[in-house]
């Protein structure tokens, strides 16, 4: 085969390659979309953190902020060590809180953060204070049904007294 | 008893085969790279290469990619419908397409369409001597025609595989969006917020690169070995097929295995 259409069929094919790799990275992958690429670690301790994963969404406001980088049991306090990647534009002062929050009825686990009013800022490393578990369904209904039950014999003993 | 003895034996020697049919593929495999130079320096025998390895495979694998997201698009709408979520159809096509089906069915396809054409031309060369005649002109067989198509092949499969998912990715939209009417903006928007370029796309790519090296190996490997009548060569093209296929699929289990605990 002439050496010119045969190079021309091979850089048609490479560039081909090459713009579905972009469409790839872009406009389906998050590449570009994740912010500037600097992170910091901020860490949290959890009672519970329910179904949180590995690279589960940080949101503030709603709005994506970092992800979290690794959940691990701490033997120290007897629960759960989380450490988050936050995006570096984004600094949130001392006394934020976090809480491990559920997207929908059953979408997956994310962290809230809720910005405080102090002027220090978190540095990397810092640890957020104000933290708040997952809610777990079968602790919500014991919960519901204890008080439940408390207040019927509440108002049968008022009746009584009646 | 003498029965079966026998029939232990049988499983013993075949086992002992297949070991050393791999061993010896991946002997060939490491002399083919020790006598890469040449094909790296006259790049123009690579890009020949390319063209019958990649570009003759073009076709297939955009049609056959177009088609494999549009039924991952209809089904995965049918079930997701059912749960309300239909606008995570494009989460489920991307993900399984970027993570599995684009790298698998294309190294699939490009085993039977280019890797049997590799063994194919290969063993027929030898059948017709024409390899022996390179040697008596002092001109290396596995330099000049081995690793050119090693090469050619290794290069190819990886955009293939890219232009498989990105091409199911545009079947699954037209499907879903275009003719069934979820949200456009759901779609991409989903498809954005679940796939990740290191964990998703970049792991894709790695996995058809690995799967382009065994089957350019195993294709190689077969033509180089096949015993030089019509027999022979018919015989090693199939076994190209079978062997890289299951190559493929063994691979990606342990690949996948390996991406999902993490590399680090």
């Amino acid at each position: 085969m002439n050496r010119s259409v045969l190079n021309f069929w091979v850089g048609l094919f490479v560039l081909m390659g090459f713009f579905s790799f972009l469409t790839l990275a872009f406009k389906v992958g998050n590449l570009g979309s994740e912010g500037s690429g600097h992170t910091y670690t901020l860490l949290a301790h959890f009672n519970n953190i329910g179904q949180l994963k590995e690279r589960a969404p940080v949101r503030s406001a709603g709005v994506l902020v970092g992800r979290v980088k690794s959940v691990r049991f701490d033997p120290v306090h007897y629960n759960a060590l989380v450490k988050m990647d936050i995006d570096s534009q984004y600094h949130f002062p001392l006394d934020t809180s976090a809480a491990v929050l559920t997207s929908g009825i059953l979408g997956e686990q994310y962290i809230g953060l809720d910005a405080g009013g102090d002027d220090k800022m978190l540095k990397d490393g810092g640890e957020i204070k104000l933290v708040q578990g997952a809610m777990v369904l079968e602790q919500l209904i014991g919960q519901f049904l204890y008080n439940k039950a408390q207040d019927t014999t509440a108002d049968s003993k008022g009746g009584k007294q009646k | 008893m003498e029965a079966v003895l026998r029939g232990i034996r049988l499983v013993g020697d075949r086992t002992l085969r297949i070991v050393e049919r791999i061993g010896a593929t991946a002997v060939f495999l490491a002399v083919t790279l020790m006598y890469s130079g040449t094909s790296l320096q006259r790049f123009g025998l690579v890009i020949r290469e390319v063209f019958y390895a990649g570009v003759q495979s073009l076709i297939i694998i955009l049609v056959s990619g177009l088609f494999v997201g549009m039924v991952l698009g209809l089904q995965g709408y049918e079930t997701l419908q059912n749960y309300g979520s239909a606008q995570s159809v494009g989460v489920l096509v991307a993900l399984s397409l970027a993570r599995e089906l684009g790298p698998v069915v294309s190294a699939l396809l490009f085993a039977s369409r280019a890797g049997s054409a590799i063994t194919a031309e290969i063993g027929l060369m030898k059948a017709t001597e024409q390899l022996s005649a390179m040697e008596m002109m002092a001109v290396n067989p596995m330099a000049r025609v081995v690793a050119p198509r090693f090469w050619g092949g290794v290069l190819s499969l990886p955009l293939l595989a890219m232009l498989f998912s990105t091409l199911g990715i545009i079947g699954g939209y037209l499907v879903a969006v275009v003719i069934l009417g979820v949200d456009s903006g759901a779609f991409w928007s989903q498809m954005q917020a679940a796939v990740d370029f290191r964990h998703d796309i970049l792991n894709g790519i790695i996995k058809s690169l690995v799967f382009g090296v065994a089957v350019c190996a195993i294709a190689t490997f077969e033509g180089y070995e096949a015993p030089p009548t019509a027999e022979g060569v018919s015989g090693a093209t199939t076994r190209t097929v079978v062997s890289s296929s299951l190559a493929i699929l063994a691979l990606d289990l342990l690949l996948t295995a390996f991406m999902m605990k993490g590399w680090d």
